[in-house]
């Protein structure tokens, strides 16, 4: 019977009434699970060093142990965030306009936040 | 007689449908409190990444832009932000291994779902407060 009901087309894609499949739902989990390690290893440098002084954190940063897990960490959140904040924007605003608007802007405000922290990062590795 | 905008049941609005009861008229187990919670220190850590954003930033620009950051932290509102910070953290860390693993199909039985909300409450106050601890040994504050 359901096999009347879906075209071949649809069958091979696998994606589904919202054209996207699972990918967020997986990308989702996949930074989650990456978070777990970088973020306890996050917070154990933030207790080290946030109280340091500049040349302390700036030597910290410097050293490529340091800035690939920070590098990781950083590309890490702030997508999971971007995909979490994403549902939360779904789920609240059903204006679609208003609904496309905050999607664009969500997206913005985490590449801004993304770039902006990945960038000093790299100021800080490359220039010690 | 038309019923309260928010009471379940049938009524006497238009094709009689019952309306599905507003969030306010329920009890607050504990599974639903994290369900929650999960989101809203989802919302706080989103805040967040603007301070780790600021500590970056000003770590690169150099010693007196970083003394501004290190003052803002330094400061009693500061210490409040950042451990607000930190325990949505734990908590948002622990609930998500409690999502993760309801994926691959594990801890839906109420009992345990109950238990390990509650470990997840408990869980990120102690690892929350054992932090701020550490950090206070190690600086006398978190950014101080």
């Amino acid at each position: 019977m359901s096999a009347h009901l879906r075209t071949p087309l649809s069958k091979i894609e696998g994606l589904g009434s919202a054209r996207a499949g699972t990918r967020h739902f997986w990308h989702q989990r996949m930074t989650a699970v990456a978070l777990i390690p970088l973020s306890i290893w996050f917070v154990a440098s933030a207790i080290a060093y946030v109280g340091a002084d500049q040349g302390a954190v700036a030597a910290y940063f410097a050293e490529p142990i340091n800035a690939v897990p920070m590098f990781l960490f950083i590309v890490a959140s702030t997508y999971h965030m971007s995909l979490g904040l994403q549902v939360i924007i779904e789920d609240y605003f059903h204006n679609e306009g208003q609904k496309i608007v905050l999607l664009l802007l969500n997206r913005f405000a985490a590449w801004a936040i993304g770039a902006a922290s990945a960038f000093a990062l790299i100021r800080m590795a490359l220039h010690p | 007689m038309a019923d309260a905008p928010n009471s379940p049941g049938p009524s006497s609005r238009p094709f009689g449908r019952p309306l599905s009861p507003h969030l306010q008229i329920y009890r607050w187990p504990i599974t639903m409190a994290a369900s929650i919670t999960h989101r809203a220190t989802g919302m706080a850590l989103a805040a967040g990444t603007l301070f780790l954003s600021w500590w970056l930033i000003a770590a690169a620009s150099g010693p007196d832009e970083y003394a501004v950051f290190a003052q803002a932290a330094a400061n009693p509102l500061g210490q409040i932000v950042l451990f607000g910070f930190l325990w949505s953290l734990a908590f948002h860390l622990l609930n998500g291994i409690r999502h993760l693993a309801w994926d691959v199909g594990y801890g839906f039985k109420v009992p345990t779902a109950k238990l390990t909300a509650a470990l997840a409450y408990v869980g990120s106050v102690l690892l929350a407060v054992g932090a701020f601890i550490v950090a206070l040994m190690v600086r006398g504050g978190l950014g101080t």
